[in-house]
């Protein structure tokens, strides 16, 4: 019975199996990813720029089809120049960064629909705007693990100057005479995640395996490779519950993944260990039984 | 903290001027702290002393004139930002944040030893912090926030010091504690430059006073500088600028 609902739709199907693989591997680069866009305050610059990828992956459409590569290649480009033009333009006007973002993806979403549209069946709109977890290919497999691969190690070397940036961006420039650079270098590993979770959950909901878990993590955990590391074990449990539900339930999986993922949410806003609804209005709960 | 060994730095500002965000923030500025100085920068809101202490630790580039560092090629400046400008809520423990004034030795890459998380801890006792090594920085008050900025200061060992509003929303017992240090810093020979509103302050610990309105109003000893007249002189100025607050 328990083998039945938990282990044998991995073990009996491939594209289960696929699936929960991807997850994976969207888990490891995701958790650091969000933990860093939560702690700079950027959640809404990463909604932003997961639309801003659509229009990018629609013109690797047109061109290709249904091709990964193609319309990854697409969303990168168009997110990377989304990061470009959204700081041009903070820059240069008077309109902030978020105001400016928020134009970008309005237009962008139209557009990318637009496009999908000319050429494609609502199905494939569909595909693109939510994903095909279950339809991961090999092709996609790589290209997913490479990202996670290419998020962790760039992390790596970039830690210590992104930590500063975060916690006291002056003391990092003026010691470092850089700053700027690592800020791009962050947002472009953000559009690469990005790219990464388009394959599977779509443009409308890359970003749910990386900000929900690293929003429920900072209720849990106090530094910086801390949140990481839970909020990629809390991706990936997401992503394998998510999986089961859909595949038991008969549901679509992208939303059962990243409805998961919000419910470990609302549980850690509830019960975490840190600023915590419970911890806030019961804080001594344990003690008066 | 050791005695400074090295050749003292000046700060020569030749026709200094300034913008930001496009505004000109400070104007025509010329003259030198010099070596081993302590100055106070003094004026009123808006008058640019905080963008003076940007362009001269490079943050922010002058649009006219020219900053020179003398008598110390390649010095390290170690600079303090205002309070406000750090993120108190970023997850970070005070023997980390202190640790960063370690940037010159470390870089990227290279590790902590135990003589620098000894150096480390030596300077958190110095500011009065002994202790609190695994403490969150966002659990502490204003006041020990400061302190934590200034041990990462000492251990950036610089003979160029920048000061921006140092004593700024911290207590009195804060102040006087951070304004003994400044004091040693300046008896080590560093060149130290601090923002102040305090004038009390000023006159009480600070030999030489800048006074700037975005233009100079005057520099030299602070007995001099701080007359009823210029004092008057730097708000009449402020008085007209349309966007001042």
């Amino acid at each position: 019975m328990i083998y039945d609902v938990l282990i044998a739709p991995f073990a009996d199907y491939g594209f289960m199996r696929r699936a929960l693989v991807a997850c994976l591997a969207l888990a490891i680069g995701g958790g650091p990813i969000g933990t860093f866009l939560i702690l700079r305050r950027m959640s809404l610059m990463g909604d932003a720029m997961s639309h801003a990828i659509l229009p990018g992956a629609a013109i690797g459409f047109l061109a290709a089809g249904l091709s990964i590569w193609w319309m990854s290649f697409g969303g990168l480009l168009a997110g990377l120049a989304i990061v470009l033009l959204a700081a041009l333009i903070s820059r240069t006007t008077a309109l902030r960064e978020d105001a400016s973002l928020a134009a970008f993806y309005l237009v962008s979403l139209a557009l990318g629909v637009l496009l999908v549209s000319m050429r494609g069946s609502s199905v494939d709109l569909l595909h693109v705007l939510f994903g095909t977890i279950l339809a991961v290919t090999d092709d996609a497999l790589i290209l997913v693990a490479s990202i996670a691969s290419i998020t962790v190690v760039t992390l790596a070397v970039i830690y210590r100057p992104l930590v500063i940036e975060c916690f006291d961006p002056a003391y990092l420039r003026a010691t470092t005479g850089g700053g700027t650079i690592w800020h791009f270098v962050f947002l472009s590993l953000v559009v690469v995640n990005l790219v990464a979770g388009f394959q599977a959950l779509g443009t409308l909901m890359a970003l749910g395996l990386i900000i929900l878990p690293a929003a429920a993590a900072r209720f849990w955990a106090g530094a910086v490779w801390s949140l990481s590391a839970l909020s990629s074990a809390l991706a990936f449990l997401s992503g394998l519950a998510g999986l089961l539900i859909s595949y038991n339930f008969n549901l679509p999986s992208g939303p059962a993944i990243v409805l998961t993922a919000g419910l470990f949410y609302v549980l850690s806003v509830m019960l975490g260990t840190r600023e915590s609804l419970r911890t806030r209005y019961f804080p001594r709960a344990h003690f008066h039984e | 903290m050791n005695a400074y060994r090295h050749t003292v730095p000046a700060i020569a500002l030749r026709d200094l001027t300034v913008a930001y965000d496009r505004e000109p923030a400070v104007h025509h500025l010329s003259g030198t702290f010099a070596a081993g100085s302590l100055t106070a920068i003094v004026g009123p809101n808006g008058a640019g002393k905080s963008t003076l202490l940007k362009s001269i630790v490079g943050l922010v580039p002058p649009s006219e004139g020219e900053i020179a560092i003398e008598g110390g090629a390649g010095e390290r400046i170690a600079y303090l930002p205002q309070l406000a400008e750090i993120d108190r809520s970023f997850p970070i423990s005070v023997i980390d944040a202190v640790s960063l004034g370690l940037w010159r030795d470390l870089g990227m890459f290279r590790s902590l030893t135990g003589e620098h998380v000894r150096r480390a801890r030596a300077a958190l006792a110095a500011v009065g912090l002994d202790g609190f090594d695994a403490r969150q920085v966002g659990t502490l008050s204003a006041g020990q926030l400061q302190r934590v900025l200034f041990a990462r200061l000492m251990l950036q060992d610089a003979g160029i010091v920048l000061l921006d509003e140092p004593f700024a929303a911290v207590d009195e017992r804060t102040a006087g504690d951070l304004l003994a240090l400044v004091r040693t810093w300046h008896g080590e020979g560093r060149t130290v430059i601090a923002v102040l509103h305090d004038l009390e302050r000023v006159r009480e610990a600070f030999p030489q006073s800048l006074l700037i309105a975005r233009e100079p109003v005057a520099w030299g000893p602070t007995a001099e500088v701080l007359t009823p007249d210029n004092l008057r002189r730097a708000r009449y100025i402020s008085d007209g600028w349309s966007d001042a607050a």
